[in-house]
């Protein structure tokens, strides 16, 4: 315990010699977000200094291997960086699908020699990468997609299209699954890896509900893909995706626990006095919400004694974002006329509306809610059927 | 403290689990019911409680008890819940002992070898109203002699007619609504000028209205302080609260346990319901929220063991979410199980009839959520 009491020690002084005064205030917009990559525009010289000596420590991803740009620190170790990086206020360095899925996939799926390339490219954000899954006629039935690689000896000409791609016009490089066997269904997907710029890649951002557009639709005309950019076996692609859901469902449903120790209502205090139904519901909320943090702190130790059902992860995906689409609902209906304003300055760009819009997204993107419940009606209760 | 059972609880569980199911399962319920039983429950099973250890878990160690926590006491309501055995395990070996920890030595000597022996029950004597509103307690207890003279009456009182002791929260200043003034009594079950009206509840336990007219007692009667009460009335309403949201994850989960058995073998068009996906998905979200239910006991017999003061705000946590989710339960267990469910034969319907009554004591799923809104500042 006293190991982990001088890490703790030693981590706080580092955090305090290094993070700029800058990078300890909140987030206020998307914008502020450090996202990485060849065309990133840095916000702020401390923006660029918090990312490069984060990275040059290791600690963009802490409980990476050194050999691969983390730390290498334990889980025990890592619990503690973050706790320490939440007490001083500290944003986070960089955000990027390349530390939350791929690097966990390769990790787990890739070799040697892509883990040395790949892996030290994205803890040092020097590469931004989007996630290729989703196709028009694939949302939930995702392993009917159709984006063809045809074998062409060293490489595969790529022809297709996705949908649901995160910042693929901001992207540097796609993983993304294509089909590369059209007799077997799940046994017949392979997860390739390339560039953005290669030649034949187009994309179209679309423009959603909360009038942003983080999403794109993704093209592939040709694209050549050389034959060593495929991670994991020929054809065993699902297994990767299925393994990086799993990540993905991990991630989202920490949501509904946001906000620390405080509660939903407790926020409004000020504005319940005539209020007294919006009152009791944001009661009933933060029964469900302080009832959910206790679940994840449950989900989170039986995670790591391993005694977890290997399908838990679906659940606390399903609870988490449908708690986080009523407490959004319940933002905006305390938040009343005023969190209507949708450009002005006052509203932060009409933040909270637009807050509100992204969150229906939650309980659809990396499966849905139904598909959630689905899995758990199989899986973990046993009921019958296919 | 881990959100996990550490080893010697499991094996508490195994066992509490084990003597439950054999014991005392719903069959035993219904022998009781079907006999007009006036206390509700078994003495010898009482007296079986004793022998498992289970009586003395709360117990202090110095007292001869067992010194475990909320935690263990839980355990054995989630049990006692999951086969609707009738007991008097929540009032006496859970709220009671809690009272009497705060007591002086000669009252815990009185009355702790009894309830580890399996012989004594207690009646908790706290509710004046149909709802449960502690500070409104208007029971009067007047200076009177050497003691104290109580007037006024209680309901709600779970066998009370078969308690050999009655804790009766009083006021002895202060004003009603207040919290100030109040004062905890250990009144013996002879005493002169107590009268007790005793009736069957929706659940088959019995549950009295109790009437003290100028029941006098010594000054040694005080539990705790004068004047002082709810401090322990606190502790006790804690316990009382998070050891029934224990028993409702019990009666939940085994409402939830027989529907789900009854959807994999039940029959229509040709096929088992439980292929129904209008079916399933209401199963999944039953089951995300008794595991919720499940979560938030969890932390607040944790946060009561470790004396953290977040244990206020997880005690109504646990008894809210576990009053949502039992309640889904057995209402889908009873939908579910479609005509049957209406037979008194089948047990589903009196889990459903467990749920209400648990549901009305120390604080419905309304009190509570407006408790988390207050102890959150608004």
């Amino acid at each position: 315990m006293s190991e982990l009491e001088a890490f703790r020690t030693e981590i706080r002084a580092w955090i305090e010699a290094n993070c700029p005064p800058e990078m300890k205030t909140p987030i206020k917009s998307d914008d502020d977000t450090c996202w990485g990559g060849r065309n990133f525009v840095f916000q702020s010289e401390a923006q660029k200094q918090w990312m490069e000596r984060c990275a040059a420590a290791g600690l963009t991803v802490p409980d990476w291997p050194k050999d691969y740009g983390g730390a290498g620190l334990s889980p025990a170790e890592t619990k503690i960086f973050r706790q320490e990086m939440a007490r001083a206020g500290a944003r986070s360095p960089l955000n990027s699908f390349g530390i939350w899925m791929l690097g966990p996939a390769l990790l787990k799926f890739g070799s040697e020699e892509q883990k040395r390339h790949y892996l030290p490219q994205i803890a040092r954000g020097e590469i931004r990468w989007c996630q290729g899954y989703s196709e028009p006629g694939s949302g939930s039935d995702l392993v009917s997609l159709q984006t063809f690689g045809e074998n062409k000896g060293d490489h595969w000409v790529v022809n297709g299209q996705k949908i649901w791609t995160s910042y693929a016009d901001k992207a540097d490089w796609i993983f993304c699954l294509v089909r590369t066997d059209k007799e077997n269904k799940y046994q017949g997907i392979s997860f390739l890896l390339f560039d953005m710029t290669t030649p034949g890649v187009t994309t179209k951002p679309i423009k959603l509900i909360s009038g942003n557009s983080p999403f794109c639709e993704t093209f592939f005309d040709n694209v050549v893909v050389p034959k060593h950019q495929i991670v994991g076996e020929l054809n065993r692609g699902w297994d990767v995706a299925k393994y990086l859901l799993g990540h993905e469902r991990e991630m989202i449903s920490g949501m509904g626990g946001d906000g620390g120790t405080a509660s939903l209502g407790g926020g409004f205090k000020d504005a319940l006095g005539d209020e007294p139904i919006l009152r009791a519901q944001l009661a009933m909320f933060d029964v469900e919400s302080l009832a959910f943090r206790a679940h994840s702190e449950r989900f989170m130790d039986e995670w790591k004694t391993g005694t977890a059902h290997p399908a838990y992860s679906n659940l606390m995906k399903y609870i988490g974002t449908e708690l986080n689409k009523k407490r959004h609902e319940l933002v905006m209906a305390a938040g009343g006329s005023d969190a209507l304003e949708w450009e002005s300055e006052r509203s932060k760009g009409g933040k909270r509306a637009r807050d509100w819009l992204r969150t229906k997204a939650n309980s659809i993107e990396g499966g849905t809610s139904e598909v959630m419940l689905n899995v758990v009606a199989k899986r973990i209760l046993d009921m019958p059927g296919a | 403290m881990a959100m996990t059972y550490n080893e010697d609880q499991s094996m508490l569980r195994d066992s509490a689990r084990d003597f439950m199911k054999t014991e005392a399962p719903v069959a035993h319920l219904r022998k009781y019911r079907d006999m007009d039983c006036k206390d509700g429950f078994s003495h010898d099973l009482w007296k079986q409680f004793s022998e498992m250890g289970f009586t003395g878990i709360l117990i202090p160690e110095a007292d001869g008890g067992l010194g475990m926590g909320h935690v263990e006491a839980g355990i054995v309501l989630e049990e006692i819940g999951r086969n609707l055995s009738p007991s008097p395990f929540l009032s006496t070996s859970v709220i009671a002992v809690e009272a009497l920890k705060a007591a002086d030595k000669a009252m815990r000597d009185r009355w702790f070898p009894g309830i580890l022996a399996g012989e004594t029950v207690i009646g908790i004597a706290l509710e004046e109203g149909k709802k449960h509103h502690p500070e409104k307690i208007a029971l009067k207890a007047e200076r009177s002699g050497n003691g104290f003279k109580l007037s006024g009456a209680k309901q709600f009182v779970v066998q009370g007619s078969s308690a050999d002791m009655l804790i009766v929260a009083a006021r002895t200043g202060g004003a009603v609504g207040e919290t100030d003034g109040l004062t905890l009594f250990a009144v013996e079950k002879d005493a002169a000028g107590l009268s007790l009206d005793a009736a069957r509840t929706v659940d088959s336990a019995m549950a009295a209205r109790v009437a003290f007219d100028g029941v006098e007692v010594n000054a040694d009667a005080v539990i705790g302080d004068v004047d002082g009460g709810w401090a322990v009335l606190s502790k006790m309403l804690n316990a009382g609260r998070t050891g029934s949201a224990a028993e409702m994850v019990g009666v939940g989960t085994g409402a939830m346990d027989l529907t789900f058995d009854y959807l994999k073998q039940r029959k229509q068009f040709g096929r088992v319901i439980g292929e129904f996906q209008a079916l399933q998905h209401r199963a999944a979200h039953l089951y995300g929220e008794m595991e919720m239910a499940r979560s938030a006991v969890l932390k607040a017999q944790n946060f009561l063991d470790e004396e953290d003061p977040r244990a206020e705000l997880y005690a109504s946590v646990a008894k809210a979410k576990a009053g949502l989710a039992c309640s889904l339960s057995v209402r889908e267990g009873v939908q579910m199980h479609g005509g049957i469910g209406m037979t008194d034969e089948y047990d589903i319907g009196l889990y459903m009839k467990r749920d209400r009554a648990l549901a009305e004591y120390m604080g419905d799923i309304y009190f509570h959520a407006d408790r988390v809104a207050k102890l959150n500042g608004y």
